[in-house]
C-alpha cells in the first residue's frame, strides 16, 4: 500500500462553467458596437454558458485512490484540470497539499521538430526541475525508451514506435505525491509493454493519492478504493468501486479474477 | 526494479477559491509573477528554442536576421539619404540604430497577442506561471535583437563613430524597456487570448506609427512642431535608448513622456493581470 503523507486534496461546493465563446463573442469589434447601442447588458446575459462542474465536493487523504466515471462530457477531464489549478472554481474552493503531477496529455510540450534531447530537457523544466538533475532524467528516459543513437536527432524521424515510448518514459518520469491521471496511459509494442506495465505502476503505487479518469471497469476494480460517477458535471454516486459501477453499469459485476484485472493492461 | 525514475515533482501547495477579494487576486497575481521569475531556465530555453527552431536547417541560421535588416538598412539609408538631402555619414548610423529598434518594438508588439495563445497545449495541460510565457516572447525577441546589433555595430564601424560615455545612459532605457515589454505581454497576451480580433488591429496601429515616429524621419525635420513630439510614447521610448547610442543626452521631457506612459502601460497590464489571470485558460 502506498505510504500515507500529508497529501490532501479537498474540493468544496466546487462550479465550473466555461463561457462559450464563438463567432461574434470573440471580437472586441462587435462588443464595442454592442455596448454604444446599449444592448452590452442584454449581451451578457444572453451569454451561453456550459456548466461543466456543478457543485462538486470530496476531499481526499494520503493512500487514497479515486476513479471517476461518467460518460464523455460528464466533466472527468474538467475535475481533473480543476484539481491541476488549471482552471480556476467560478464558486467554491479547491486545496491540493502536495507535489502534483497531471497526465492529462501525455505529449505535454513534445515538439517534432525538437530533438531528444531537448524534449528532455524541456519536459525537466516543464516540471520545475533544477538543471543539475536534467542530466539524471536524460540518463532514466534515453534508457528506458532505448534510444541512444537518435537522442540528438529530432523526433520527426524517428520511427512511430520510439516516439510513443519516449512519450511515455517522459510522462512516468515524474514522481508526484498526487498523480491525476486522464486515462490509463498504456502503449507500445509487446516486447515493450511488459516494462511499460511495471514503470507506470511503480508510479502509481509510489503516489499518495491517485485520481484516475477512465471508461474500463476492470482498471478501476484493480486500482481503485473509491468511485465518484459523474453525470452532467454532478456526482451522481460516490463510494467503494464495486457498488457505484454496479451502478453505473447497471448489471451486476463478475468477480475479479487475475485474468480480467490484467486483460486491458 | 526500475532504475532510478526522478523522484522530483514541483512542491505544491494550492488554494484556490471563487469570489475572491482584489487583495486576494493581487496575491494570486504576485505569486504568478513570482514562481515565473524562478522558472526563467524554461522560459530562456523556450525562447531560445524558438529561435533556433524557427532558423533550423538554414544555412546562416539566425544570423539571416543579421542579413536582412543589415540589408534593409543599406537599401534605405541610401535612398533616404537621397530623399531628404542627408549626408549618409549623419544619417545612417541614425537609421541603422532606428530600424534595428523599431524592428524590436513590432516584432514584440505582434508576438506578444500570441503569448498565451501559442502555448495553449501547455496551459491547459500543467498549472503553469503565465509569466513564464511573457518572460519568453521577451527573451526570444531580446535575441532577435542580439542578432541585429551587429548591423548596427558595423555601421558604426564604417563610419568611424563612437557615442562616448553617453551611451551609458541608455542602460537605465533598456531596463525600462523589458519591464514595458514584460507588461505589454501579459496585457496583450491576455487580451488577445480573449478577443481575437485584437492581434490585426495592433499590427495596424504598429504600421501607422512606424510612419508617425521619427524612425526613418529625424526629429528636427519636423521644424517648430518638434515640441509635439513627445506626445508619441513610441518616440519617448525611442529616443531614451537612441539618443545616447548618438551621443546625444535625451530631454527631461522625454525622459518624463517615457517613465510617464511605461507607468500608464505597467500599471494597465497589472490592473488587467490581476484581473483575467483566473481566465485565461477557459478562454484558450
Amino acid at each position: 500500500m502506498a505510504p500515507t503523507t500529508n497529501a490532501r486534496v479537498s474540493i468544496e461546493g466546487v462550479s465550473v462553467s466555461f463561457p462559450l465563446y464563438h463567432g461574434s463573442a470573440r471580437s472586441l469589434k462587435k462588443l464595442v458596437f454592442a455596448a454604444a447601442s446599449g444592448r452590452l447588458g442584454q449581451d451578457r446575459q444572453k451569454r451561453v454558458v456550459v456548466e461543466a462542474l456543478r457543485n462538486v465536493s470530496f476531499s481526499l487523504r494520503g493512500g487514497d485512490r479515486l476513479g471517476l466515471i461518467g460518460t464523455n462530457g460528464a466533466g472527468k477531464t474538467t475535475l481533473l484540470r480543476t484539481l491541476a489549478g488549471i482552471y480556476e472554481p467560478v464558486t467554491g474552493r479547491v486545496r491540493v497539499e502536495g507535489s502534483l503531477n497531471a497526465l492529462l496529455d501525455p505529449s505535454l510540450g513534445m515538439n517534432l521538430d525538437l530533438t531528444g534531447r531537448e524534449n528532455i530537457m524541456l519536459r525537466g523544466l516543464y516540471n520545475g526541475m533544477p538543471r543539475a538533475s536534467l542530466g539524471q532524467l536524460e540518463e532514466d528516459v534515453t534508457a528506458f525508451a532505448g534510444l541512444s543513437d537518435f537522442i540528438d536527432l529530432p523526433v520527426r524521424i524517428y520511427s512511430s514506435g520510439m516516439i510513443v515510448r519516449l512519450g511515455f518514459a517522459l510522462a512516468t518520469a515524474i514522481r508526484p505525491q498526487i498523480l491525476l491521471m486522464d486515462e490509463w496511459i498504456l502503449a507500445g509494442d509487446a516486447q515493450f509493454i511488459d516494462r511499460a506495465k511495471l514503470r507506470l505502476e511503480t508510479m502509481v503505487r509510489g503516489a499518495d493519492i491517485l485520481v484516475l479518469s477512465t471508461h474500463e471497469a476492470s482498471i478501476i476494480r484493480t486500482w481503485c478504493s473509491r468511485v465518484l460517477w459523474l453525470d452532467e458535471g454532478r456526482i451522481r454516486a460516490d463510494g467503494p468501486p464495486d457498488a457505484v459501477l454496479e451502478q453505473y453499469l447497471g448489471h451486476p459485476l463478475e468477480p475479479v479474477t487475475e485474468a480480467t484485472a490484467t486483460e486491458h493492461l | 526494479m526500475m532504475t532510478g525514475t526522478t523522484p522530483a515533482a514541483r512542491d505544491a501547495l494550492l488554494d484556490l477559491r471563487a469570489d475572491m477579494s482584489l487583495a486576494a487576486r493581487n496575491r494570486l497575481a504576485v505569486r504568478d509573477i513570482k514562481s515565473g521569475s524562478t522558472l526563467w531556465p524554461l522560459a530562456w530555453t523556450l525562447g531560445w528554442l524558438d529561435i533556433k527552431l524557427r532558423y533550423r536547417g538554414s544555412m546562416l541560421g539566425p544570423f539571416w536576421l543579421t542579413l536582412s535588416t543589415g540589408i534593409m538598412v543599406g537599401s534605405l539609408g541610401v535612398l533616404y539619404s537621397t530623399l531628404f538631402h542627408m549626408n549618409v555619414h549623419e544619417y545612417l548610423p541614425f537609421l541603422s540604430l532606428s530600424i534595428v529598434l523599431w524592428n524590436f518594438l513590432s516584432a514584440l508588439v505582434s508576438e506578444s497577442c500570441m503569448a498565451f495563445t501559442e502555448a495553449d497545449k501547455v496551459i491547459r495541460s500543467v498549472r503553469m506561471p503565465f509569466f513564464v510565457f511573457a518572460i519568453r516572447v521577451v527573451i526570444r525577441n531580446l535575441l532577435a535583437l542580439a542578432h541585429n546589433l551587429v548591423v548596427i555595430v558595423v555601421v558604426f564601424a564604417v563610419f568611424l563613430i563612437w557615442p562616448g560615455w553617453h551611451a551609458l545612459l541608455s542602460l537605465p532605457a533598456a531596463v525600462l524597456w523589458v519591464m514595458d515589454a514584460l507588461a505589454l505581454t501579459l496585457l496583450l497576451g491576455g487580451f488577445c487570448a480573449r478577443f481575437r480580433d485584437i492581434q490585426p488591429i495592433v499590427n495596424s496601429v504598429m504600421q501607422i506609427a512606424f510612419f508617425l515616429t521619427p524612425v526613418i524621419w529625424k526629429p528636427e525635420q519636423l521644424g517648430p512642431r518638434v515640441d509635439l513630439l513627445p506626445l508619441n510614447p513610441f518616440f519617448d521610448l525611442l529616443e531614451i535608448v537612441r539618443a545616447p547610442l548618438l551621443g546625444d543626452v535625451p530631454s527631461t521631457m522625454t525622459w518624463l513622456g517615457a517613465a510617464l506612459y511605461s507607468f500608464v502601460l505597467c500599471g494597465a497590464a497589472w490592473g488587467f493581470f490581476a484581473r483575467a489571470r483566473g481566465r485565461i485558460a477557459f478562454w484558450l
